[in-house]
């Protein structure tokens, strides 16, 4: 289990590369990996800050990681996240998950996802042509995060 | 007891604040967000519904017990990924 918080970019082909290297029982890799738009709520974005709340948020996603490798049996789990200004395009998020099958990584990936939405401290404000703004919590995130409630 | 309190994106900026010491005796973190609520004024942003709050680096609720040293955050919905 793998969790990093940098401002440095990355590149998601290599962190999914990374997570079947020198393991052949892995069958099944999936991924998930969040960009800057340069669109959101009808305004374009011209980049994007993203604060968070260091030392609860390394907890936050290994807690989260725990709990995705209690539900399912994975080999791997990788969460990489960014912090500080980034530009439209550039890369945002990272989740990785390495299983026997393919069903495990699916699921513990969108668990993952969910729950790093609704429970990992990061905000983020848009830079816009009529200033910066937070981005709101969405009520559909909770509604996902809420499917995987036991 | 002593708390270290500290806040986080719209409610910082709001607040002019990262945070502070405050001093007191609070049941819980709710009591804490109604005294720092009585000094009225931009403090009126923690009656909001939605806000979140943290005791010591670990999501919790209002009701959330306090003991001295505790460190308490207090945040707008969370927005990463």
């Amino acid at each position: 289990m793998a969790i990093r918080v940098q401002t440095a970019a990355f590149d998601p082909g290599a962190e999914v590369n990374a997570l079947h290297a020198a393991n052949l029982g892995v069958g099944a890799v999936v991924s998930f990996v969040g960009y800057v738009r340069d669109f959101n709520d009808g305004r374009e974005v011209a980049g994007m800050f993203l604060e968070h709340y260091p030392g609860m948020t390394e907890k936050a996603l290994a807690k989260i990681a725990v709990e995705a490798g209690e539900r399912w049996p994975l080999l791997k789990l990788e969460v990489l996240h960014r912090i500080g200004a980034l530009e439209p395009g550039e890369p945002i998020v990272f989740v990785g998950v390495a299983s026997g099958h393919r069903q495990a990584a699916f699921d513990a990936c969108e668990f993952v996802m969910d729950y790093l939405k609704t429970r990992a401290p990061f905000w983020k404000k848009e830079q816009t042509a009529v200033g910066s703004c937070w981005v709101e919590g969405r009520a559909s995130d909770e509604a996902a995060a809420g499917r995987w409630a036991k | 007891m002593k708390l270290k309190v500290v806040f986080f994106a719209r409610y910082r900026e709001v607040l002019g604040l990262d945070g502070e010491a405050v001093e007191g005796e609070f049941v819980s973190i709710e009591q804490l967000r109604a005294h720092l609520m009585q000094r009225g004024g931009a403090w009126q942003v923690l009656a909001e519904s939605n806000l979140m709050c943290a005791r010591n680096e670990e999501l919790c609720k209002l009701a959330e017990p306090l003991a001295d040293g505790d460190e308490v955050a207090f945040f707008p919905p969370v927005t990463g990924g």
